[in-house]
């Protein structure tokens, strides 16, 4: 039985853009009944000193991720490919700021 | 605030039938645990690891929450507006605390109506601490200099907890913490600076009546403590309950000189070989006491939990009917 069948208030995943500027970082989960109240109750419980100056509610049953189980299968074929960045390339020293 | 270094599980709940499988999977997470990398909720964990953690984090979130208790009670009673917003500041964030240690526990699979009924049956424990009453306005700055420092003092190591929601609700709880053993002190400085001899009584009274109390909240000694070793070798815990304790003590002596009051014990001492103070021995009895039940604000705890989550029911229930309707006229639109 889902926790809402059981009378509980669903589950939701709090994000918040520390700043303008930067990302809406995941920091934490809450109960509320709708997405305005979990919008309402997130800044009660994340915000009480000024962290964010936005937040986004995801209800937590609408996320899909990814195995753990999958990780070495999913992320592991990145690992031989040193070419991706910058610093596999050895240049001389004169244009090596490039 | 802190839930109390104590593990109140039966000693042995592993099952010693394992799979081959499930040893090889035990095997790769003690290689994980010694590699000190963090464990997500989705990871294989043991059974009893799940459930060691399940038991510490609800313990911890129950005292957030009737730590609420002791201090709300004297909301209403601060002496100066001051006083009384930085008390509700400091009372919210332990709802905050509450609820970020919640929602760490139901990623092992709880969910909250679940612990809270293990909370309103007298099934799950909170730390010992809040069964002892705030007589005075003394009272709530001792709190915050003593129970909260004491509190801070266990936090910190849980910030490198093995299991990663944990710790990293406990990075947000040390973060805003620190201000409300600060306040504490501020508040007992004025006091005791500013204060009448009658004021300067009521801050010596408040500490007699806490400075034990505080002690026990780092629960039990080191040898009486079964649970421990496996806890050390999890690194759920990463400091053991004396050596915390011992750091609480020496913090403490040196804060107390400060404030000018003196902490009721003969036995403390400066040990000169062993480069810290010794001190008095502790009363377990009156701390399995109080754990037990039987101490001098149990009931009234649990009793005022209980009515606020039954009082609350109906709102619950109305908040959850009118989201369904909204959801459903929207659906028909």
């Amino acid at each position: 039985m889902s926790s809402e069948a059981r009378g509980e208030w669903p589950l939701w995943e709090v994000f918040v853009r520390p700043k303008a500027g930067l990302d809406h970082k995941h920091c934490g989960s809450l109960h509320a009944a709708d997405s305005k109240m979990a919008i309402q109750l997130a800044r009660e419980v994340y915000t009480r000193r000024q962290e964010g100056t936005s937040v986004w509610v995801v209800r937590s049953s609408d996320v899909t991720a990814s195995d753990p189980a999958d990780k070495d299968m999913y992320f592991d074929p990145m690992e031989d490919k040193v070419y991706r960045h910058p610093s596999f390339y050895a240049l001389p020293e004169s244009v090596d700021h490039m | 605030m802190y839930t109390q270094a104590t593990d109140t599980a039966p000693a042995a709940e592993r099952s010693a039938l394992r799979s081959a499988e499930e040893a090889q999977l035990e095997t790769r997470f003690e290689a994980r645990i010694d590699a000190g990398e963090p464990i997500e909720a989705k990871d294989w964990m043991p059974e009893h690891y799940r459930k060691t953690l399940v038991r510490q984090i609800s313990q911890h979130a129950h005292s957030e929450i009737v730590g609420m208790l002791p201090e709300g009670n004297w909301i209403t009673r601060a002496p100066t507006l001051k006083r009384k917003a930085i008390l509700l500041a400091k009372v919210q964030d332990e709802a905050g605390h509450g609820l970020y240690l919640y929602a760490a526990a139901e990623t092992l699979g709880t969910s909250r109506d679940q612990m809270l009924h293990a909370l309103h049956t007298g099934k799950a424990k909170y730390s010992s601490i809040f069964n002892y009453a705030t007589l005075s306005w003394a009272d709530i700055g001792v709190v915050g200099w003593l129970v909260d420092g004491a509190a801070i003092m266990n936090q910190v190591p849980l910030t490198r907890c093995s299991y990663a929601p944990y710790a990293r609700a406990m990075v947000r709880i040390c973060r805003e913490e620190s201000f409300h053993q600060r306040q504490g002190f501020d508040a007992l400085l004025v006091m005791m600076r500013d204060g009448t001899a009658a004021q300067h009584a009521m801050v010596q009274d408040a500490v007699n009546r806490w400075w034990w109390p505080s002690l026990m909240m780092f629960g039990p000694p080191d040898a009486e403590s079964p649970n421990s070793a496996q806890s050390s070798r999890w690194g759920i815990k990463r400091v053991s309950n004396d050596t915390l304790r011992q750091r609480f003590v020496d913090a403490c002596v040196e804060q107390a000189k400060v404030l000018g009051v003196s902490l009721p014990d003969p036995d403390l001492t400066w040990n000169e070989i062993r480069g810290v103070h010794d001190f008095g021995a502790i009363d377990w009895a009156e701390f399995w006491r109080v754990v037990g039940g039987d101490g001098p604000c149990n009931r009234e705890r649990l009793s005022a939990r209980v009515k606020a989550w039954d009082d609350g029911a109906w709102v619950r229930d109305a908040a959850l009917a009118h989201a369904r309707k909204q959801a459903t006229k929207e659906e028909a639109a």
